[in-house]
């Protein structure tokens, strides 16, 4: 890694302070809205995906409060069960595939052209597409929670047949709006293996990338692989409830089993998706504040492409109590702990690179460590869900719910925001409010803890998931995660004050570098990152 | 370093729209890996031919029959027998009883399955009122007969299996013989 960054960069010190004003070089741009409208900037296209990520972040995130809010007691106080039924459902989708995937894509946008040299994405136009699409998506899915009879409420897997036979009316939108989000993921993803693979600087091997820019490739390979799947599966749910087919229907020869095999070969990829790209930022972050290049960069690589592998063999496991034979559940069973070999690699990995480095602590290596010590939570809960006979009783309860809680939230979360952190100081020029920010951490760390962790108690003593109501004996544990859930959505406010602080340019102007120990490209730039960046490519040495 | 970028879209095209086809591959997959392997407690569908072969005396099979009605399905449904001792090799019959107690008439379809899945192979049916579609004036009634013989070669650690009914309203789809085929395509095109 320490290679790659001698860098010779025209931009460096040649910029003329003037030209650091965004739109500088677009004398005929659009101003207003429109300039956001019609750009083909990646970095107007960046920004515009995180903002968007960041609204349906606190959409979701009010609907998990209705939800926390309803089990704060046990019996029926606040909401109807179907409308709560759509809030876990909504609130499942809408973090998948409006907060988590869009972040990583605004995240590409800004970083993966000035990481590898490149001036813009190779297909700026399509990624203009790719994102204005996306709010149309979800304001179909939103919609859909106002008409008649009330919006999905099957949950963000929408098995059949409760989204094919015991469904609204209103599923025909939630397809819709899945087709859409899916056709936007699938442009993302193309654009990125385009960029990554035409548009590399002079010099930049495969194996001087950062590993950010390998993580996002590997991803974007398995969005074309999985996202189609997703669009197929909608599309027989369609026609089974409105077109009178039977795939998922056992009358005219379909099998809702069937159904599981095929969301679920989409849906663990997907697990994947929305963590691959979060090993990539840490494997940013870790490195700068420990100050060593990072340790094992190649093994992360191929860890990185193994876990994408062997994520196409593991799907049955979300299916063990269908019935499978013995053979089947145990294959699923060792192809899963399997995973944890290279995912051990990576984590052994970056615990290897803060060894004896001179390490800090700013805001962006808080959350990176928080993420390294919460995600392997989640990944040891995962190894106890991969065994078979123990997942029947761990199967659909509180227990899975803090398992994916742990991998999603502090892990793909905690790494969406260690990753703003670490390079809002590059795009906007000037340092966030650390004090703010530290606050921020503080907050979501403690009260992501208290939201999450019972959870594997309640768990592990039997209390399921998507049910508005609980036995008594759950109602201590589940005031203190309301609780914790609460405190959780209200320190994501303080983020928000931080971002538009941010934003809007206070703070003290940074140096290009802005960290002391960061390396890349990005970091050669000045800061803010000009509008056009690498317009003549940098040479890697 | 630079490629050309309409090559690369072109072939990332073909791998999304060969992996929108694979979707929907995946259901003829399913249909002939849970056929070959027997791992879905599906049985024939289509009546077997008894070739009298030797019937092993040494070993008895108890095979269970319980059924149940789809939700929404107001038909009685019951196996007359509900348990069975069987010798490998030999033709049994069973009879079901139905009532149609709706002021309709009506069309249903059984749907079988077999636990433990593997003896679903060995399960092989030369006669089922599962294989066409049972039509029923209303309050009528009928004993539906079904005729089978456990093939020999059940592996032995298996010696009692269940067969499941699920008898399902289809008199808005019309009494056709979709057991005859598998695909969801034929059946909902076919009756056109």
């Amino acid at each position: 890694m320490s290679k790659a960054t001698e860098i010779i960069s025209p931009e460096h010190g040649a910029a003329d302070p003037h030209d650091t004003h965004d739109g500088h070089h677009d004398h005929h741009a659009p101003s207003g809205i429109m300039r956001w409208v019609l750009t083909t900037n990646h970095k107007d296209i960046g920004t515009l995906y995180l903002w968007f990520a960041f609204i349906m972040f606190l959409v979701g995130g009010a609907m998990a409060m209705v939800i926390r809010a309803e089990l704060f007691q046990p019996g029926l106080q606040i909401v109807e069960p179907n409308f709560f039924n759509q809030m876990t459902t909504v609130h499942g989708l809408i973090m998948v595939f409006g907060a988590v995937m869009p972040a990583f894509t605004g995240l590409a946008n800004w970083l993966v052209p000035m990481m590898i040299g490149a001036p813009d994405m190779a297909l700026p136009r399509m990624n203009n597409w790719s994102f204005w699409i996306l709010p149309f998506a979800f304001t179909i899915l939103l919609a859909s929670l106002f008409v008649e009879g009330g919006g999905p409420a099957f949950g963000w897997t929408f098995y059949a047949p409760l989204s094919t036979t015991y469904s609204g009316d209103s599923t025909a939108l939630f397809v819709f709006s899945v087709h859409i989000m899916g056709i936007s993921s699938i442009m993302g993803a193309i654009n990125v293996i385009v960029t990554i693979v035409n548009m590399r600087a002079p010099g930049m091997t495969w194996m001087k990338m950062p590993l950010f820019v390998w993580t996002w490739l590997i991803t974007a390979f398995l969005l074309i692989a999985v996202m189609p799947v997703l669009a197929g599966a909608v599309t027989m749910v369609l026609t089974d409830k409105f077109f009178g087919t039977s795939f998922f229907d056992a009358a005219g020869g379909g099998d809702p089993v069937m159904f599981q095999h095929i969301f679920w070969f989409f849906g663990h990829p997907e697990v994947y998706i929305m963590i691959l790209p979060a090993f990539g930022i840490i494997s940013q972050i870790v490195p700068t504040f420990a100050r060593k290049p990072l340790f094992g960069y190649a093994s992360m690589v191929y860890a990185t492409a193994s876990i994408a592998l062997l994520s196409f063999i593991v799907w049955a496991h979300h299916m063990f109590t269908t019935g499978m034979p013995v053979a089947a559940e145990m294959f699923f069973m060792f192809a899963t702990m399997l995973i944890s070999v290279p995912t051990g690699v990576k984590v052994f990995n970056w615990v290897a690179t803060m060894w004896r480095g001179s390490m800090t602590f700013e805001v962006p290596m808080l959350f990176a460590l928080a993420f390294i010590v919460l995600f392997t939570i989640g990944g040891l809960s995962g190894l106890m869900l991969a065994i078979t006979p123990v997942d029947f009783q761990y199967h659909d309860t509180y227990f899975v719910v803090a398992h994916f809680h742990y991998v999603l939230v502090t892990g793909a979360i905690f790494s969406i925001m260690a990753a703003v952190y670490y390079w809002i100081p590059k795009w906007t020029g000037r340092m966030f409010d650390v004090t703010l920010a530290k606050w921020h951490f503080w907050c979501s760390l403690i009260s992501v803890n208290v939201l999450f962790f019972p959870m594997h108690f309640v768990g592990l003593a039997g209390m399921p998931r998507r049910i508005p109501d609980y036995a008594l004996q759950f109602a201590d544990f589940n005031k203190w995660i309301s609780l914790g859930g609460f405190a959780f959505g209200l320190s994501q406010l303080i983020f928000l004050v931080v971002m538009i602080k941010a934003c809007r340019k206070q703070g003290e102007p940074v140096s290009d570098r802005v960290w002391e120990g960061a390396e890349g490209l990005e970091w050669e730039i000045p800061s803010p990152a000009p509008y056009h960046t690498f317009e003549t490519p940098p040479v890697v040495k | 370093m630079a490629g050309s970028n309409s090559a690369l879209v072109t072939k990332l095209v073909v791998i999304v729209a060969g992996m929108f086809a694979f979707g929907f591959a995946l259901v003829p997959l399913y249909d002939v890996f849970c056929d070959i392997t027997g791992i879905n407690g599906k049985t024939n569908t289509t009546a077997a031919v008894f070739n009298a072969a030797e019937v092993d005396e040494s070993r008895t099979v108890t095979v269970e029959f319980i059924t149940r009605t789809h939700t929404g399905m107001p038909w009685e449904f019951r196996a007359q027998t509900k348990r069975v001792k069987v010798h490998p090799g030999e033709l049994n019959m069973v009879e079901f009883y139905v009532r149609n107690p709706a002021s309709r008439d009506m069309v249903a379809q059984a749907i079988p399955s077999v636990s433990p899945g593997q003896a679903a192979l060995y399960l092989n049916k030369t006669e089922c009122f599962c294989f066409n579609s049972q039509p029923l004036v209303a309050g009528g009634e009928s004993l539906m007969p079904m005729r089978f013989y456990v093939d020999p070669q059940l592996p032995d650690d298996i010696t009692y299996f269940t067969v499941q009914y699920t008898l399902f309203d289809v008199t808005s789809k019309g009494a056709d013989d979709k057991q005859t085929n598998n695909n969801p395509f034929l059946t909902t095109f076919a009756q056109n």
